[in-house]
Order: C-alpha cells, then sequence, then structure tokens
C-alpha cells in the first residue's frame, strides 16, 4: 500500500475511532465483534510500524485537523517519545484484545459490546495524546480518555463499582479541570503558545516563580500520573474487569499520565528551564516519596490486584522522578521504564485475571501452593516481577539503571537512597507470591497474621494435587507473549535505547 | 412578493417584534390547538430568519437604526440594531423555534386541553417582550416591553400542573414587578435629569450631569432592577421555584432566554448608556460584582448538589452559571465581556437541551424527582445521554461549548492577574461534575424501583430537537468561528474598540 | 430645600409604606396593595416632576407661553395600564391560590407546601428502604 505518512499518522487515531462504529453494529455477533476488534489491532499496529520507520527515515510529519480558537488547533505530529508510546500501546492493545476474548468469555462479563466499543474508544484517545502536537491537543484527548474509560471501570454495574468509579472520575476530573487546564491557560497566556518545542516554549527571561507555580500545577493536574496525594483513583479503578486493569491502569490510562509529565518537562519547560525552577526539587521528594511509599503500602495488601495497583503509583513515581530529574539519562531511564514497566506490569495484572477466572482467587494469602495449577502463569508472574526490581534477565535492569544514573549524575544521593530502598522493597512485596506459589511448604506466611489463612493453607496442601489448569488459551498465549517481551528487552535493548536517546536528539 | 422583499428589508427591525405581536391575537381566531402550534412555530421560525437577516446585515454594514413610523430618533422612538442586539436577538429566536417545536407534544400532559390556545399566545407575548427588550433604542419602551414579557411569564408559570407552581408565579410577580418598578424610577430620574429617554442621546448627555446624585441614584434604581430580573445572587429567590413548576416547555424556554434578556440589560445600561468610565470608575461596580458572582456560583452549585427534584436542581444550576457571566463582565475588559457574551450564548445551548430532556423524562414519568431516574438510562438512552452531554457542557468539557466561554473567561481572569479568582472558578466547575454526576449515577446504576412502570423512549417531537441542541452544543464547541467572531465583534464594539 | 423637593417627600414616603407592606404582610392581598401603592408612588413621582410652575397644558395659543411637559404623562398613562395589568394578574393568581390551598396568608401556604414536600419524601425513603 502506498499510504503518504501524513495520512497514516491520521488513520492511526482514526482506525481505532471506525472501530467504534464496526463494534456497534457487529455488536450481537461476538465472534465477528471480536474479529473486528482484532482487525482493528493489526492495522493500528501495521500503521504504527510505518509511522516508526518514517521516523527513522527522517520523515517530519505534521498534520493539522482543526483551529477551535485562534490560535489553538488539533494537530498532529509525530517525534521519538510519542511513537514509543503509540508502539506499546497499539501492541499491547493486540495482545489484550486476546486476552480479554478469553478472560471475558469464561467469566460471562455482561455488555461485552459496550467493554470492546469503549476499549477501542479508550485508544482512539490514547493514539491522539500519543501524536498531540500541542498541549491543547493533548488535553482535549486527555478528558476523552477520562471519560471512555469511566464506562469500562464502572462494568460490573454494582454498588463497588459506582463507589470506585466517583473516585475515580472524581480526582481525574476535577485535578484535570483544576490545575491542568489552569496550567494551560497560564501557559498560554504566558509563553503565547502551546505548541510542543524541543527546549520549551518559555522565553528565557520567565519569572522563574511564576514557572515554578505552573510545573507544580502541571504535575498535580496530571492526576493520571498518579503522584501521590492524587494516587486513589488507581486503586479504586481495580474494581474494573482485569483487562481494563491491565492494558488501562497498567498502560495505557497511567502511561497517558507520565508521557504527558515527559511531555511538558521537555517540550513546554525544556530541561535547562526545569533545572533551574525553585519547585522542581520539591516535586523530586514528592515523587521519591510516592515512589516509597506507594510500595510500602503495596506491602500491606492482601488482593492482588490492589497489591499491583500500588506498585503501579510506586512504577509512575519512577517515571516521574526521572523526568523532573532534568537530564539526559533521566529522560531515557523514564522513556525506557515506560515501555519495560508497560511490559511487566501487563503480565502480572494478566497473570492475575488468570488465576481469577481458572481458580476464582483474588487474595494472595489464597494463592499458596498454585504454581501446581498454574505453573506456566506463575513463572511468568516470577519473570515479570524480577522485571518490575529491576535485576537480570528481565527489562527492568536497564531503565533502573539509567534512572540511578540520572540521580548521580545530578548528585541527588536522597533519591538515590529513595530508589534503592524500594527495589528492596519491590522485592519483599512481589516475590514473595511466585515463591509461596510454587513452595508452599519453605517459607512461613509473615505477611498474613490472620490463623484463618494458615488452616486454609494448610487444607490447600491436605488436597493431593488437582493437577494443572491453566487459564484459556488465548489468555494463556497473551501471557507468554508479555513474558517474552519482558525478556527480549534485557537482551536486546538496542533499538528502545535509541528511541529513547533520540528524544532528546530529534531535530526539528 | 418577491419583488417586495427589498423593501421589507429596510423594516426588519421592526418586524422582528411586530411579527409575533400580531401573531399572538390571530391565534384567537385559529382556536384550535393545533393549528395554533404550527401557526407559532411558523412565527417564531420567522423571526428566527429575521434575527439571522439583521445579524447579517450588522456584521456587514453597521448599525441598523429604524424609527418607528417615521418620526425622527430623540424625539420618536428608534429601534436600534447593532452587533450586540443582533446576537441576542439570534440567541433567542432560535432557542424559541426549537423549543416551540417540542411544545404541542410536552404541554398535551402538562396543562388542560382548554388552555393550549392560551398557552401559545402567551409564550408569543413573552417573545415579543423579549425581542421588544433587545431590539428597541428607547428607555421607556424597555419598560413597557419588560413588562409585557414578564407579565406573560407569570401567567405561563401558573400554568404548571403542580400548586406550588401559583406561589411561584405570584413571588415571581412580586419580585418582578419591584424590579421592573425599580427600572421605571431610573429610568425616571435619568429623563429629569437629561430630557431624553432615546439611548443614544442618553449617553451623550448623561457625562456632562454624571457627577450628580439623581444620576447615581438612577444608576443604582436601574442596576439594582435589573439584577432582580437576572437573578443575581442575593436576588435569585423567586428562580428556582419558578423554573422548578413551570411548564417543562416554559422552562426550557426561559432558563435558555429569560436571565440572558436581563444581562443584556446589565450590559445595555451600564456600558452604553452611562457609560464605561462612570460604571467602572465612579462606583465600586467591579469588586461587588465580582464578589456577588463568584458567591452565586458556590452558593447556587452547593445548593444544587442537595436537591431532590431534578428540574431544582439545574435551576440553581443556572443562577450558578449567571455567576459565570457576571465575573466575566465585572472584568470590564474585551475579552472579560467576550466570556460573558459566550456564555450567554452557550448556556441557552445547554440549559435548553437539559430542560427540555428534563420535559421528555416529566413526559413519561410524571414528575422529575431523583428517585423516579432510576434506570432510567436504559429505559431513555437518548433522552439521558443528552443529559449527560448538556452536563459535560456545563461542567466545561473541552470539545463541548462549556470549553470555550470558561478558556475565554478563565484568560480574561488571568490578563488581570486575578490568579485566585481563576482558581475559584475551576473549583465551581468541580462543583458541577458533582450535581451532574449524582444523577448520572442514579440514571445508570440504580435498577428501577419496583412499583414503577417501565416507560419507553420519549417521542420523535422531543427527540429532535433536543438532539438538534445537543449536536449544536458539540459543533459550536468545535466550530467555534461563529460564536466567538460575533461575540468579540460586540465586545469590542461596546469598548468603542476598532478591531 | 425641604419645601421646594415636597413632592419627592411624598413620593418617597408613599413608596416606603408600600413597600413594607409588600415585605411585612402574610395576606396576599395586602401585599397587592402595597405593590400598588409601590407603583403609584412613582407615577405621581414622574407627573409632578413635569409640572412647571404656572404652566398649563400644552395648546397651541397665542396667550400660552409656559405649558407643562406632556411626555411623562403620556408615559404614565402606558405605566398605569400595565399597572393595572400587573394587578388584574395578581389578583385572579390569588383566587386561584385561594381555590387550592384554601388560604391567602403566606405562612399558610408554605406550611402545606412544606408538610407534603415533606411526605412525599418520607413515602419516596421508605419505598427506596422497602427495595433495598
Amino acid at each position: 500500500m502506498n499510504l503518504s505518512l501524513e495520512l497514516m499518522l491520521q488513520l492511526a487515531i482514526v482506525v481505532p475511532f471506525l472501530a467504534v462504529v464496526a463494534i456497534l453494529v457487529t455488536g450481537h455477533n461476538p465472534n465477528l465483534r471480536e474479529g473486528v476488534t482484532i482487525a482493528a489491532c493489526l492495522i493500528l499496529i501495521y500503521l504504527v510500524v510505518n509511522l516508526y520507520q518514517g521516523l527513522a527515515l527522517g520523515a517530519t510529519i505534521s498534520v493539522l485537523w482543526w483551529e477551535l480558537l485562534p490560535g489553538l488547533t488539533i494537530s498532529f505530529n509525530i517525534e521519538p517519545l510519542g511513537i514509543l508510546f503509540a508502539l506499546i500501546a497499539s501492541f499491547l492493545w493486540l495482545v489484550t484484545t486476546c486476552y480479554a476474548i478469553g478472560y471475558m468469555r469464561s467469566h460471562q462479563e455482561k455488555n461485552q459490546t459496550r467493554f470492546y466499543l469503549c476499549f477501542a474508544l479508550a485508544i482512539s484517545a490514547v493514539m491522539a495524546i500519543a501524536f498531540a502536537a500541542n498541549l491543547f491537543t493533548l488535553f482535549v484527548f486527555y478528558e476523552v480518555l477520562t471519560l471512555s474509560t469511566y464506562p469500562l471501570v464502572t462494568h460490573a454495574g454494582t454498588e463497588k463499582a459506582q463507589k470506585g468509579g466517583r473516585v475515580y472520575l472524581g480526582i481525574l476530573l476535577s485535578t484535570s479541570i483544576v490545575f491542568f487546564l489552569l496550567a494551560i491557560v497560564s501557559t498560554w497566556f504566558v509563553a503565547g503558545t502551546l505548541d510542543f518545542k524541543l527546549g520549551g516554549i518559555f522565553s528565557a527571561d520567565v519569572d522563574k516563580t511564576l514557572a515554578g507555580i505552573l510545573l507544580v500545577l502541571f504535575v498535580f493536574g496530571i492526576g493520571k500520573a498518579a503522584i501521590m496525594p492524587f494516587h486513589r483513583w488507581l486503586p479504586a479503578a481495580m474494581v474494573a474487569p482485569t483487562p481494563v486493569s491491565a492494558l488501562l491502569h497498567a498502560v495505557a490510562v497511567v502511561k497517558a499520565g507520565v508521557f504527558t509529565i515527559l511531555k511538558v518537562c521537555i517540550f513546554i519547560f525544556g530541561l535547562d528551564l526545569l533545572s533551574v525552577l525553585p519547585t522542581t526539587q520539591f516535586l523530586l521528594y514528592l515523587a521519591g516519596a510516592s515512589v516509597l511509599l506507594a510500595s510500602l503500602v503495596a506491602m500491606r495488601q492482601d488482593n492482588l490486584k490492589a497489591r499491583l495497583a500500588y506498585s503501579t503509583v510506586s512504577q509512575l513515581g519512577y517515571i516521574t522522578l526521572g523526568a523532573l530529574l532534568a537530564t539526559p539519562s533521566g529522560v531515557i531511564g523514564s522513556s525506557m521504564h515506560i515501555v519495560i514497566h508497560a511490559f511487566g506490569k501487563i503480565t502480572l495484572f494478566f497473570c492475575a485475571g488468570a488465576i481469577l477466572v481458572t481458580l476464582h482467587k483474588s487474595k494472595i494469602s489464597e494463592m499458596r501452593g498454585i504454581g501446581r495449577q498454574m505453573p506456566l502463569t506463575m513463572l511468568a508472574f516470577f519473570i515479570a516481577s524480577l522485571s518490575i526490581i529491576g535485576v537480570p534477565p528481565a527489562g527492568g535492569t536497564w531503565s533502573k539503571w539509567f534512572l540511578m544514573m540520572g540521580t548521580i549524575e545530578t548528585e541527588q544521593w536522597v533519591l538515590m537512597v529513595i530508589l534503592m530502598l524500594s527495589t528492596l522493597l519491590n522485592i519483599a512485596y512481589l516475590l514473595p507470591i511466585s515463591f509461596h506459589a510454587f513452595f508452599p511448604d519453605l517459607i512461613p506466611n509473615k505477611n498474613q497474621p490472620n490463623k484463618c489463612s494458615n488452616k486454609a493453607a494448610t487444607s490447600i496442601n491436605k488436597q493431593p494435587a488437582i493437577g494443572i489448569t491453566e487459564a484459556p488459551l488465548p489468555s494463556l498465549i497473551a501471557i507468554v507473549i508479555t513474558t517474552l517481551g519482558c525478556l527480549i528487552l534485557f537482551i536486546y535493548p538496542q533499538p528502545l535505547f535509541e528511541l529513547a536517546t533520540a528524544v532528546l536528539t530529534n531535530r526539528e | 412578493m418577491i419583488a417586495h422583499l427589498p423593501a421589507l428589508q429596510v423594516h426588519l427591525p421592526v418586524l422582528q417584534v411586530i411579527i409575533p405581536l400580531m401573531a399572538a391575537p390571530i391565534c384567537l381566531i385559529l382556536k384550535r390547538a393545533h393549528p395554533v402550534w404550527l401557526f407559532a412555530l411558523i412565527t417564531s421560525g420567522l423571526a428566527f430568519v429575521i434575527s439571522v437577516l439583521l445579524l447579517q446585515q450588522v456584521m456587514t454594514s453597521g448599525v441598523i437604526s429604524y424609527e418607528l413610523g417615521g418620526w425622527q430618533a430623540p424625539w420618536g422612538i428608534e429601534y436600534r440594531i447593532d452587533k450586540l442586539n443582533a446576537f441576542v436577538l439570534l440567541i433567542i429566536t432560535s432557542i424559541s423555534t426549537i423549543v416551540l417545536f417540542a411544545a404541542q407534544t410536552s404541554i398535551e400532559k402538562e396543562i388542560p386541553k382548554s388552555k393550549h390556545t392560551f398557552f401559545y399566545i402567551l409564550y408569543l407575548l413573552s417573545l415579543t417582550g423579549m425581542l421588544g427588550i433587545v431590539a428597541t433604542g428607547d428607555a421607556f419602551n424597555v419598560f413597557v416591553f419588560l413588562e409585557i414579557s414578564s407579565l406573560s411569564a407569570y401567567a405561563l408559570i401558573a400554568m404548571g400542573k403542580d400548586r406550588r407552581a401559583l406561589w411561584a408565579a405570584y413571588q415571581y410577580l412580586i419580585m418582578g414587578t419591584i424590579g421592573a418598578t425599580f427600572i421605571l424610577i431610573g429610568i425616571g430620574l435619568m429623563y429629569q435629569m437629561t430630557g431624553t429617554l432615546n439611548m443614544e442621546d442618553l449617553s451623550q448627555r448623561l457625562p456632562e450631569v454624571a457627577q450628580t446624585r439623581t444620576v447615581f441614584t438612577a444608576f443604582a434604581f436601574v442596576i439594582v432592577g435589573v439584577c432582580l430580573k437576572l437573578a443575581l445572587f442575593p436576588l435569585h429567590l423567586w428562580l428556582p421555584n419558578a423554573y422548578a413548576y413551570a411548564p417543562s416547555i416554559v422552562t426550557a424556554f426561559f432558563a435558555a432566554t429569560a436571565t440572558k434578556v436581563a444581562i443584556y440589560l446589565l450590559i445595555r445600561f451600564t456600558f452604553t448608556i452611562f457609560g464605561l468610565s462612570f460604571s467602572f470608575t465612579t462606583i465600586p461596580l467591579q469588586t461587588l460584582f465580582m464578589a456577588l458572582g463568584l458567591a452565586g456560583i458556590f452558593i447556587a452549585s452547593t445548593s444544587a448538589i442537595y436537591q431532590k427534584n431534578i428540574k431544582l436542581l439545574f435551576a440553581y444550576s443556572s443562577i450558578a452559571q449567571i455567576g459565570y457571566m457576571i465575573v466575566g463582565f465585572s472584568i470590564s475588559s474585551v475579552t472579560g465581556l467576550t466570556a460573558t457574551l459566550l456564555h450567554m450564548f452557550n448556556h441557552a445551548l445547554m440549559k435548553s437541551a437539559i430542560f427540555l430532556a428534563l420535559g421528555a423524562v416529566m413526559y413519561r414519568l410524571g414528575n422529575v424527582q431523583l428517585s423516579s431516574f432510576h434506570g432510567l438510562g436504559r429505559q431513555m438512552p437518548f433522552t439521558m445521554a443528552a443529559i449527560v452531554i448538556g452536563g459535560l457542557s456545563l461542567i466545561g468539557v473541552p470539545l463541548t461549548v462549556g470549553f470555550v466561554s470558561k478558556w475565554y473567561l478563565l484568560l480574561a481572569l488571568l490578563e488581570q492577574g486575578w490568579w485566585p479568582v481563576a482558581v475559584l472558578i475551576l473549583l465551581g466547575s468541580v462543583l458541577a461534575v458533582i450535581y451532574v454526576w449524582r444523577l448520572v449515577e442514579v440514571a445508570y446504576f440504580k435498577e428501577p424501583l419496583s412499583d414503577q412502570v417501565p416507560v419507553k423512549e420519549a417521542p420523535m417531537f422531543f427527540i429532535i430537537p433536543i438532539w438538534t441542541l445537543i449536536i449544536a452544543n458539540i459543533y459550536f464547541g468545535i466550530d467555534t468561528r461563529l460564536s466567538v467572531q460575533v461575540a468579540q465583534a460586540a465586545a469590542m464594539s461596546l469598548f468603542g474598540v476598532t478591531p | 430645600m425641604l419645601m421646594g423637593l415636597f413632592n419627592h417627600w411624598v413620593v418617597i414616603a408613599l413608596m416606603m409604606i408600600g413597600l413594607y407592606i409588600v415585605i411585612a404582610h402574610g395576606n396576599l392581598i395586602k401585599k397587592i396593595v402595597g405593590l400598588t401603592l409601590f407603583q403609584t408612588s412613582v407615577f405621581i413621582f414622574y407627573i409632578s416632576m413635569a409640572k412647571v410652575n404656572g404652566g398649563t397644558a400644552p395648546i397651541l395659543a397665542d396667550d400660552i407661553i409656559q405649558y407643562s411637559n406632556p411626555l411623562p404623562h403620556v408615559l404614565i398613562l402606558t405605566a398605569i395600564v400595565v399597572g393595572i395589568a400587573t394587578t388584574a394578574l395578581a389578583l385572579s393568581l390569588v383566587v386561584r391560590i385561594k381555590e387550592t390551598y384554601g388560604s391567602i396568608e403566606e405562612e399558610n401556604i408554605q406550611d402545606q407546601d412544606n408538610q407534603t414536600f415533606e411526605q412525599s419524601n418520607s413515602q419516596k425513603d421508605s419505598k427506596q428502604e422497602k427495595q433495598a
């Protein structure tokens, strides 16, 4: 096919949107409906890969859709960071759809058409965020993403889902209206433009205090990045079906948050300005606190999905921290961590969902010994845990390496200690799960002083092994793919590293 | 006929007011409800066409001055159409036409059959009054038209099914008459000082006597009178009940237009007649209105959160939205006034859509209590979706009209460096999130009550106008050229800035 | 000074009396009386303002040099009509209020409304509880 790159860029946003319509039309026939979704995923990946190659060849692509108000446009272009985000989101959409087919069917969820529909809409918004050429476009689709994921979070329609949805929408919408919008209007007022530009759009003589306040507004306003104290929505969103938690709350939504923070740091403020702002240090410590506190909270969670959610909050703190360090290694580390954490965390969520569907267990204390029933799943869980912790042979090693480099370069010793401490905490809250699964008798359960669970554990031990009962095949395939992704990123991180490096050197 | 059209074009300003005025008694002759409805619809449509032509003419060739009966301006009554009132005329006639489309279906269930004809007569008279207030260039004429529109409004509100409608209409009558009389006193004092009633003439003669106590008194009376009419906090007490218990069509029409007309009057009196320097430098109007506007936003939004009657909820939300317009007005800059004018247009679109949708709910269920909305998301998907989109527009989500006016308001505040106010405005939007979402949760998450009879989607006569308005909400949120251009041009001409 | 603006004092006194009645009285008819008084005071204000000392009616005749301004009279004619319409409408509203509520005392009416409001609320609540 001979499509121009401009057209491909637009198609990348439009195709998922067209999928929405197609899903709506084919809703009565589940096979056709899911076929349509898969086809849309494949086309999207094809488009994004082509764009990636186009960028590698040095093409500059920009598209203007509409001028909403004088000077405020809905327009798109491509640059390495956006491509990186689009690649990961589109690829994992395919994998998650594959997983969701197995999950949703065996879990017999209602309203599956609405589920796939909102999913496609969310991906459309994510693509638009990834390719946004200015802050205004990004904001518009940021809000679209919030609203389109609300029906997914409240999918179950129960009282609990309603409460979770309330927290979700309440925090995301109010932070974005009060802080983010104010920051955008002020930026527009001070700088006169909202276009993303390498090196920032503020003039050199901008009032440092004002810019510092704006930075705080941005970091608080981008609630999707889940920096404490605005992280509550993420655990609340865990009432959603697992594929939603996996893709949206490990990849698309939260990554849209940290992606926006990276974009703002690099293309609105510029690293030079960022490093001299009076509030940067405060925000760095805030991100550090977020990393550490979320890890501590994660340790206390017995619900697997809640533990993973707090772990996500902590890992998002890493990315924000890297962006605010304002050094090349920090930015490279953050960019790489977006991808690597996505693969790791989505695998963990897939496993959690698989355990829920096959064994109907959601509490960690009930998961002793399940390695015998679901060996493949728990192996994947183990490898993904390693990736999140950041030890070989998993991809997490590289991003954490660069983030550490960033703290050393800027001589932020406190933050370096925080990162190291957090790694220890990661080990403490992730590894026991897979150890207990495989060796239920070896390590006494410290996390769970509850007597009942000990009884439950012994009762499991007394039972003869039931044999292997893995997750439904489509789900299992998805788990294997993302686990392989974690490993491949360790062995072959070169393209990712090059893309991340290009973020700061891309000529425009 | 065609040959006479150019000749008619000169008379457009007066035709705008005369056509609905003449149409009202003709309704009496037609007698039967259905033809009267059609006739009223056509009349309103005609008024809409005229307002479009007027706006076109004003935008291309400037102010139109029309001398009624050929009497020259300071002596005779002059109709004066500039960008500002052409814009407001367009808002009134467009909303009136769209709302009328659903009228026949809606009043079938809410008003006894014998009164249908009178309903349309009053509706047309009320429309005449509003158009007259806006079109005229004569201060006393404003009072006359104000009373025409108000008297018919009291009667329309009293037609509500609930008996509280009577009490609400009575309260509105007392407050409205006091407000109108205040305006009359103000106009009298102005006449005493200048000897003229023509607005243009007044604006030239008032500065000479601006420092006298009489002019201050006149100003105070006029402003308080107008603020009573526009339900500025704390003079808003008549509004919630009047909107909540009036027939749905009346609520949709008034919520979108009546307060806008009052705001137009406020702008006309302060900017054109008394002049910018008098209104904003001699008198601390800025601080006062800013404080009252903000107080209105917060207190009314908070009361909205606690309402169980959804019409009452959105009536309080209207008071809050008036607060936004007043804040924009009090900034007294071109951008601020642009924001106010834009919000007049945008708020008319969202509120008429929401109240029409509530009318549809009323049609099917017979009430709009929050508990009746259980499970309505499934039973009336189109109506509820319209309320949700209208609500998002109220919150100010991008790609809806609400965002455009909020953007300009924030910009205007930042221009003046009023950061704290900007933050307060945004916090006000968060309150809007709460009261809109309370309704959404009930409609989409609660199962229908067991004793509630399942209902169908609203009839087409509701769905079409509701969705016309909703699509306009989104269309003008994306294609902002028309609204922003006109609002900006009107604001600039009021400040005497040439673009 | 005081005597020079004699008409103003009368107008203000009438106006305040009218306004006071509207605010202080709970009887709906009395409120309307107050409102009419309030309006009438403004009419007097307009008419007295147009009077010129020694002036006569504005008739085109040779021996008339000084005449009163006729315009305010004309305006007030309109305003009087409006006032009558308002009063008529207000009275008819009171008739209907009396028919439905059986009272024209503000307190009574509000009590009745609050009662029905609370009743319907408690009914709704009990319904919801039953459901739950």
